[in-house]
């Protein structure tokens, strides 16, 4: 999250212009028919002429050197251009192995010999065409001086990270712990294991990069456009107007696209070498080392309860794994912090450096993993107390954020447990497992679990530009990663500007224009759809002032607060009979168009003074088959209350998608590494696991109205992460309802219940 | 990847004389053979593509009653063929229940037989595996072996045969059809598969250059089309692999089995075949506990090769499972999840 704030304009709410007219509305994506008709261009659809291709060689051991390549038999590969090996890497401005600030990775772009990971990039071949750069890359037959791989929590050696996730503290107390353990009546002492897990867009890792002198155009997918081309730009010693990055479409990214990592420097590396276009796309394999992934945690937790089951006491500690160079810690204690009250809370992380690829930010990083923990946890004391795990949550409900003392910005939990309840049907849920069985004797199970994510926001400008002919331009650099973004965001800006949203031509995901900021913490929305609707309320602004000086204006004298920009006219506020159209107002001052700027981001006072989330309650049913340990989830139910929701039909198939993920972490997902070697044995989607359809039960994302005045004027929350969290626990409780079994380690499997 | 040779013959003859190279390898789909030579743990020199010979796509009914198959018959087609359906519902349901429609509508019934062990090892051409490379050991022992065999295993290779199609057919006695460079051959199914043994890379009795052509159900094959099932334990509910699975078809009369085929997928390096459990149920009455008698029988030689004791207790239940589903009777439509215990009019549970 950024750290200064102090150029951000705080959104006030618009007198010129009113939300409701687009936002509000199920409309449909703009882009869909593009993306169903193939039309919608990719990165690796992009073919300049005389384009190269590149593969990257990647290392089969994960520790250790290179002591050779054969890179005389790759270049004797026909068709086969060059072979860029530390040998002769061309040098880079900034050096890999140093962070670049907050959002700076460490990573392989052929500095040394040195391996550090399998899959680590160790050489790259360029050829004429992608099969000659792929047999060029197999003839280099790398050997290596091997060094045994550390694999495992107990692999590796443990340390205290100086900061978890990026920047935050890596531990945090509040209330006495001692005395709130030895005054419960109940003590949960209990922990969980969740996997190694990997981003897996559909859309794999792609770049095509061209100079021309030293201006360079890349096509790859990214979710932080403009500051990603600075980050590119810093590395190439060019100045960064001078990158253009392009990154219209995205197929998904979930993190893994927001972060500098070395494919993407080799191949522009590469262009510059050999002043042809070059093309890298990660094959399916390779996106399993150098593009980050969800760390594997161990997490202990110990929960204090008095008699009715209210919490005196909560600890929650993590041991993450990192890589061996640089330092992502799955922030999964931190999920305790702001969501039970309790008047002692105490968080540990410790993290273990190991042979893999950095981590980094995946789908709700840090709360997936420990909301998984923590909504087992209380499930296990609900249990324990013989309460309902849904009055448990009740009893223990934080009016005001237990973490910081401040009250919430907005807090619709209760409205989402109690609906959510009701739709699934919780009531007269049995207290004690393996007590329901379907016809065909299937052990029924039902649990819940709560949701909640941080509503951040980062900071973002866009420009609007009304034209005479009574349509508008709109400008950010925002990212499409398929969530939305350009259906949302036009919804917003055509609000900010009082104009249907056919009147909008909407231009996003390219570096030129205004930075959008970063498509990520859930809190792209909020930002960039905020930097739109200034910028046209700033536009409506400069209009108004014109038609109110303006003697031959209907509108004349109505001063700037006067009117309201409504279906592309601004009327008089008491006097509806007095309008103007924008175009008449336009062509009257001779103008062809008028500009307006605006900026998105947080009012600091607002973020000092609340605590600001996203909250949810998710139910689950599955069905077990007692004797073959088969799970099937066969109802999931969420509620969840996120501000003001712009376009329910995305936000709830956003929602779907949180809720499947969160499936998918507490049924299927784990790289499953050979301890041995290092080598991740499932790294394709056939050995990965994630949910196919006949996985995906009957599935319902209830929308909760909440009017949240403080997070921004136009009360936009996020909605991209939130349904993982509740979701594994909401599963996992499911589980240990049906078959009296508590698995302690994701993903759980047929033979943790079979016992 | 690697320049190959890439040959299309026209006839079954030019085909075995093309096979019959060094460094050949007949492609069919590719479903398994392509992602194989991409991943670099198979590198033949040279393709015969083999899918469009003339005659081998053909499904007939023979005059004995019973069935041939052609070897290029995709395994969506004929799963779908209402004769080969009802005749052999079992089979049916464990063509649907494997892999996904994209790569049933692909898959052929040769390529399918002849598909690669899912060792991930053996596809990890970094790795040592002596199924793919004889004398250079074997990754699995002792490393991620969950799901590798705890029946007809050796030192040398626990690998299993991933294929759900051939577990109903190996129980029914089904016949492969061969040409070579010798001529024509039958091999029974159960004899087609080699156990690893001290020769884990001879996957199956095919010398060099012979091609599969047909598969050949017998006329008794046929008769067990009233209690036949298949059922697949799977880490997810479509789309994958079995830990376990098994074919179970009975014929009954009288409340009594005449006669009974039993065989187990997922749990050795062939379509594991259960014949002294048949056996027994021979006489018996189609009970839990007669089931359960089979089901002890079928594994009691199973050991664990690895972290997959769980599979021996798995494949029992799942076998005495599939008996009580076989005994229900066969479904009269195809259930919505083929092989899945969710489905949910049937269950083995509501015996219990
Ligand atoms: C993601 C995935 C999931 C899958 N899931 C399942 C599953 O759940 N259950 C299941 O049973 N299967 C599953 N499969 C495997 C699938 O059934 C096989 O890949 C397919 O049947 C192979 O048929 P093919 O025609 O594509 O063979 P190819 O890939 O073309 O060939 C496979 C092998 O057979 C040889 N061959 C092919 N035809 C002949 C012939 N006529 N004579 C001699 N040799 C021949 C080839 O040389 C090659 O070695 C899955 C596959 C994938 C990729
Ligand atoms: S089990 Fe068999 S296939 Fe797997 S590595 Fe060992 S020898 Fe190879």
């Amino acid at each position: 999250m950024p750290d200064h704030m102090s150029d951000t304009i705080p959104f006030s709410a618009a007198p010129h212009v009113r939300l409701g007219s687009s936002s509000g509305q199920p409309i449909t994506r703009r882009d869909g028919v593009l993306k169903v008709t193939g039309a919608a261009t990719y990165a690796a659809d992009n073919h300049p002429a005389g384009m190269l291709h590149a593969v990257i060689a990647v290392s089969t051991i994960a520790r250790g050197r290179v002591a050779s390549l054969d890179v005389a038999a790759a270049k004797a590969h026909p068709g086969v251009v060059e072979v860029i090996t530390p040998a002769n890497r061309p040098p880079l401005a900034l050096d890999p192995d140093v962070k670049h600030g907050m959002f700076g990775f460490r990573f392989d772009a052929l500095q040394n010999d040195r391996v550090r990971y399998a899959k680590q990039p160790i050489a790259v071949v360029v050829a004429q065409t992608l099969e000659a750069a792929t047999e060029g890359a197999r003839l280099l037959s790398p050997t290596y001086e091997i060094e045994p791989a550390r694999i495992g929590f107990d692999g590796g050696e443990h340390f205290d990270p100086p900061m978890v996730s990026i920047g935050a503290p890596p531990n945090f107390d509040r209330g006495d712990l001692a005395a709130g353990l030895s005054a419960a009546a109940h003590l949960i002492d209990t922990h969980y294991e969740t996997p190694a897990q990997y981003h897996n867009a559909m859309e794999p890792h792609a770049i095509v990069a061209e100079w021309d002198s030293d201006r360079l155009t890349i096509d790859t997918p990214n979710q932080a456009i403009v500051m990603m081309r600075g980050a590119f730009a810093e590395f190439f010693d060019v100045p960064a107007e001078n990158v253009h990055l392009r990154s219209p479409f995205l197929g998904g990214g979930f993190g893994s696209k927001a972060i500098m990592a070395g494919p993407h420097i080799l191949c522009i590396l590469a262009a510059r070498m050999l002043r042809r276009p070059v093309k890298l796309v990660l094959p399916r394999d390779q996106m399993y080392g150098p593009v980050g992934h969800r760390g594997a945690t161990q997490q202990h937790l110990r929960l204090g309860l008095d008699a009715e089951g209210r919490l005196t006491a909560l600890e929650h500690h993590a041991l993450a794994t990192t890589s061996s160079f640089d330092d992502f810690i799955e922030a999964a204690a931190n999920a305790s912090h702001n969501l039970y009250a309790s008047p002692a809370i105490s968080t540990r992380h410790r993290a273990v450096r190991v042979d893999i690829g950095t981590p980094g930010p995946m789908r709700a990083p840090g709360e997936a993993s420990g909301s998984a923990a923590l909504e087992c946890a209380l499930d296990e004391a609900a249990a324990a107390c013989g309460i309902d795990p849904l009055e448990m949550r009740l009893r223990n409900y934080a009016d005001i954020d237990p973490a910081t003392g401040r009250p919430y910005s907005a807090k619709a939990l209760r409205a989402c447990y109690a609906q959510g309840a009701e739709r699934f049907g919780w009531a007269g849920r049995p207290l004690a497992p393996r007590q329901m069985r379907c016809d065909a004797g299937h052990l029924i199970g039902w649990g819940m679990g709560s949701a909640l994510f941080p509503a951040p926001m980062f900071q973002a400008e866009a420009r609007a530009t009304l034209r005479a002919d009574g349509t508008a331009l709109v400008e950010t650099a925002g990212a499409d990663m398929g969530q939305g973004a350009w259906t949302v965001l036009a919804q917003i800006a055509a609000d900010g500007l009082g104009l249907d949203i056919e009147k909008i031509e909407f231009r996003s995901g390219s570096s030129d224009l205004p930075d959008g900021g970063v498509a990520g913490g859930s809190g792209h929305t909020a930002t960039a759809g905020s930097a739109l609707h200034n910028a046209g309320t700033d536009a409506i602004a400069k209009l108004a002032e014109i038609a109110a000086n303006d003697p031959a204006s209907p509108l004349f004298g109505t001063g700037n607060a006067g009117v309201e920009a409504r279906n592309g006219r601004l009327y008089h506020r008491s006097d509806r009979s007095r309008s103007e159209s924008y175009g008449d107002i336009l062509a009257r001052a001779g103008l062809a168009t008028i500009e307006g700027n605006g900026k998105g981001g947080r009012d600091p006072a607002a973020a000092e003074a609340r605590a600001m989330f996203s909250h949810g309650a998710v139910f689950a049913e599955v069905k077990v088959d007692p004797d073959l340990g088969q799970v099937r989830v066969t109802r999931l139910v969420g509620a969840f209350a996120a501000g003001r929701i712009i376009n329910p039909r995305l936000a709830r198939s956003q929602l779907y998608g949180g809720m499947i993920w969160g499936l998918s972490f507490a049924l299927h997902e784990e790289a499953i590494h050979d301890r041995r070697s290092g080598r991740i044995i499932n790294a394709d989607l056939a050995g990965y696991h994630i949910p196919v359809h006949a996985d995906i039960p009957e599935m319902e994302a209830l929308l909760i109205d909440e009017d949240d005045p403080y997070v921004n004027g136009l009360g936009i929350k996020g909605v991209g992460e939130i349904g993982i969290t509740g979701t594994v626990g909401a599963i996992a409780n499911a589980i240990w309802h049906a078959t009296g079994v508590r698995v302690r380690r994701f993903p759980i499997r047929i033979e943790d219940l079979i016992g | 990847m690697n320049l190959f040779d890439y040959v299309r013959p026209a006839s079954v003859a030019e085909a075995v004389a093309a096979g019959s190279q060094p460094g050949a390898a007949y492609l069919a789909a590719g479903t398994n053979l392509l992602d194989l030579m991409k991943g670099g743990a198979l590198r033949p020199g040279r393709l015969v593509d083999v899918t469009r010979l003339p005659g081998l796509d053909r499904i007939e009914t023979l005059a004995d009653g019973g069935m041939r198959i052609g070897a290029m018959v995709r395994n969506a087609d004929l799963a779908r063929d209402p004769a080969f359906a009802a005749a052999y519902p079992a089979v049916a349901e464990a063509l649907l229940s494997g892999a996904s429609p994209q790569l049933r509508n692909a898959a052929t019934v040769g390529g399918n037989l002849m598909q690669h062990t899912r060792c991930a090892y053996f596809h990890d051409a970094a790795s040592a595996c002596n199924r793919r490379d004889p004398g250079a050991g074997c990754d699995a022992r002792g490393g991620e072996n969950r799901n590798h065999a705890v029946l007809g295993w050796s030192d040398a290779c626990i690998a299993t045969h991933p294929s759900d199609f051939c577990v109903p057919l190996v129980a029914l006695d089904a016949v492969v059809e061969i040409e070579g460079p010798d001529g024509r051959r039958d091999v029974a199914l159960e004899d087609f598969h080699r156990l690893p043994g001290t020769t884990p890379e001879r996957e199956t009795v095919l010398r060099a250059g012979e091609l599969i052509t047909a598969l050949r159900l017998p006329p008794e094959a046929g008769g067990f089309r009233t209690h036949a099932r298949y059922l697949k334990l799977r880490e997810r509910t479509s789309f994958a692999f079995a830990i376990v699975s098994a074919a179970a078809m009975l014929r009954i009369e009288g409340g009594t089995i005449q006669s009974a085929r039993l065989a187990l997928g997922g749990v050795a390096a062939k379509p594991w075949r259960a014949k002294a459990a048949e056996e027994l149920l021979i006489g018996a009455a189609p009970t839990v506990e007669s089931f359960a008698t089979a089901a002890e029988a079928a594994l009691t030689e199973a050991m664990p090769s690895g972290d997959n004791a769980y599979k021996i207790e798995l494949a029992k239940r799942v076998l005495k499972c599939a008996l009580l589903l076989a005994a229900d009777g066969t479904p009269r439509r195809m259930p919505a999840l083929p092989a899945s215990v969710f489905n949910f009019d049937t269950g083995c549970h509501s015996h219990a």
